[in-house]
């Protein structure tokens, strides 16, 4: 087994791999992140069979939590094979925080959570605010603490699908990217390596102070929600609200409670950013 | 090469983690996840000195096991209801028995499906109760598969809740009918305990050794309730499943469940009772075997004429304890054997050869 190591926020990993190529692309994209000693959780990249690690590599992610159907990847997907066997490891182990499945970006402090289904283009936002002005948080998981209620940073690599890739190859220049993997189950399918001042401040808890429902090729506009829906559509965004029991309760009322929510359509990432700004202004 | 006795070594002796370097405690922890131990093992460290980042991973364990604890009793809250105008008795097995009965093999532990067992000849009635009323459907819809479980299973085919994703095994007996051994499962649901007699709620931090193992049963006719087996009853359930049905998967949590309910019911009487319904229940050299490895393996305390030394406990040892620190199955050969010799328990040689041929037959398809 080769290994590699590596911290992300609050949660570390130690990944194994039958094979070095995924590894050396991760030390290359991880640079600059904490090596941990005694890692949360454990990722295998394995060989579906004895032959599948010589002859058409095919990549089973294997770990401490694992999904009994996984579909294995082609080693050229290895570092996407890494990645979702991480996050696997967060959605299904993770009980320090209550798990959004939203990205965050910070700024004075305060925090905005964006939530929505794939496609929403909330992975986009965060990057697209990380390059003007914002600090990014993360792209994948929200992690609010139950105790504080503060967001607590989870800068993991930028998954970058379809027409997102092209749209920021163009605005993030000099920026770090992962090989470009066509035609995985998942569409295409680029990684981005996050703003030097996310990774250096990782550890930097923000108060959430906005909560959006972003929404992808609509007319621009912005709707209120109602808290009651908010709530409903947050546990449907968590992980392990389930799993928290009285904690996660307590901890996704008061999230309800003291952060405004709204939901707005957007066409391009020059309209999102305005309507981002007026919000911001306006609740935050 | 390591393999899981590390993780033996600790349960059995939780000081021991003094000698653990950054590389041992990970192969600990994976070890422990993999053989889904790991509240278990939460619980025997608490309160001891442990590398913060261990006790984080140990936190997260502990808050895991309380929330399958929740579930576990809370499915089997569900079940009650569904059954509620059933009149015979409703056992609850395994982990969410464990938990209910508030005994010290519950604590932290890893609990799956919900499993049950009923009177054979009411379970048309269970199942349509579960199916019409509780919202439970079936997993699979394959008729061979359904054949197969109603003609030789010691339980229904697999259903699943609905909603709630959670899967419910109702059983009439604890061994496949087409294993040797025939257990008689009438007397075991006759002499099965009310848990309302036991306690009505668990109780945190107390245990019911006080409590359980003088409980008389209740034979009082009393049907508003759940159940549990006797103590010996439990534990012999407990050494068929992990014996004398399937490949010793999981065989490490199956025997801390042994080693926990021994050193629970331990006495005199208890070992006596113990011997003469294994003898009734055609498991006694099944319980015998598992009594050994609880006592090699884990430290269990038995008593002397219990202690016999038997060639084939070593290959159960290697298979049991097949892991390393990636977490990963080793000894792929005595695996092999193992998952052979589970098939070979579970049904005679000529059905095994007509079931293998039809598995395959559907698997070409």
């Amino acid at each position: 087994m080769h290994e590699f190591r590596v911290r992300v926020g609050p949660a570390s990993f130690r990944i194994g791999s039958a094979w070095e190529a995924p590894l050396v692309e991760m030390r290359r994209l991880y640079q600059g992140y904490p090596t941990p000693d005694i890692p949360d959780f454990t990722v295998r990249l394995e060989a579906t069979s004895f032959l599948r690690r010589f002859i058409r590599p095919s990549v089973a992610i294997n770990g401490d939590y694992m999904l009994p159907d996984a579909a294995p990847l082609p080693l050229s997907q290895g570092l996407l094979a890494a990645e979702m066997g991480m996050n696997l490891q967060m959605a299904l182990g993770w009980r320090r925080q209550l798990i959004l499945h939203a990205s965050a970006v910070e700024k004075g402090g305060k925090a905005l959570i964006m939530t929505g289904v794939s496609g929403s283009g909330k992975s986009t936002l965060s990057t697209l605010l990380g390059l003007k002005g914002w600090r990014f948080l993360g792209d994948e998981f929200a992690l609010i603490d139950p105790v504080t209620g503060e967001a607590v940073p989870y800068p993991r690599m930028i998954s970058l699908k379809n027409q997102a890739i092209a749209a920021m190859e163009e605005h993030a220049i000099g920026a770090r990217f992962g090989p470009l993997m066509q035609e995985t189950p998942k569409g295409d399918i680029r990684h981005l390596v996050p703003p030097v001042d996310a990774i250096a401040r990782m550890n930097e808890r923000a108060k959430p102070a906005l909560l959006l429902f972003p929404r992808f090729g609509y007319a621009s506009a912005i709707r209120e929600i109602s808290p009651s829906e908010v709530f409903m559509r947050l546990t449907q965004a968590s992980t392990n609200y389930v799993a928290l029991g009285e904690a996660g309760f307590h901890a996704l009322t008061r999230f309800v409670k003291e952060v405004p929510a709204r939901a707005i359509d957007y066409q391009n990432g020059d309209e999102a950013t305005a309507l981002v700004d007026q919000l911001w202004a306006e609740c935050a | 090469m390591t393999d899981a006795m590390i993780l033996v070594t600790v349960l059995r002796n939780p000081l021991s983690t003094s000698a653990l370097d950054a590389k041992g405690w990970i192969a600990l922890l994976t070890i422990a996840r993999a053989e889904q131990l790991i509240g278990t093992l939460a619980h025997r460290l608490a309160g001891q000195d442990i590398p913060v980042s261990v006790a984080a991973i140990l936190e997260d364990a502990r808050t895991n096991a309380e929330y399958q604890k929740r579930t576990a009793l809370w499915e089997a809250d569900c079940a009650h209801r569904a059954l509620a105008s059933y009149s015979g008795k409703v056992v609850l097995m395994k982990g969410t028995a464990y938990v209910a009965a508030g005994l010290k093999a519950g604590e932290g532990r890893h609990i799956g499906d919900l499993d049950i067992m009923v009177a054979q000849s009411d379970l048309p009635q269970v199942e349509a109760m579960l199916l019409n009323e509780g919202g439970w459907e079936w997993v699979k819809e394959d008729a061979y598969d359904d054949a197969y479980y109603r003609d030789h299973m010691h339980e229904l085919p697999p259903m699943i809740h609905k909603e709630r994703d959670r899967m419910i095994d109702v059983h009439h007996t604890i061994l496949p009918v087409t294993a040797k051994p025939r257990p008689d499962a009438a007397v075991m649901l006759a002499e099965a305990i009310a848990l309302s007699s036991v306690r009505p709620e668990p109780v945190e931090g107390q245990q019911a050794r006080d409590v359980l193992p003088s409980c008389p049963s209740t034979g009082s006719g009393r049907t508003d309730g759940l159940y549990i087996f006797t103590p010996p009853d439990m534990v012999i359930h407990c050494a068929a499943h992990l014996i004398a049905d399937g490949d010793l998967t999981g065989g490490l949590r199956n025997l801390w469940d042994m080693h926990c309910l021994l050193v629970e019911f331990d006495s005199a009487e208890f070992w006596l009772e113990l011997q003469s319904r294994a003898q009734h229940h055609q498991l006694w050299p099944t319980v015998q075997r598992a009594v050994r490895l609880s006592f090699q393996l884990y430290g269990t305390q038995i008593p002397k004429d219990w202690h016999s030394w038997n060639a084939q406990d070593k290959g159960y040892i290697a298979r049991i304890t097949a892991r390393d620190e990636w977490g990963r199955g080793t000894r792929k050969f005595i695996r092999l054997i193992f998952y052979v010799r589970s098939h070979w328990l579970r049904m005679p040689p000529l059905m095994l050869a007509e079931h293998l041929w039809v598995k395959w037959r559907k698997d070409k398809r």
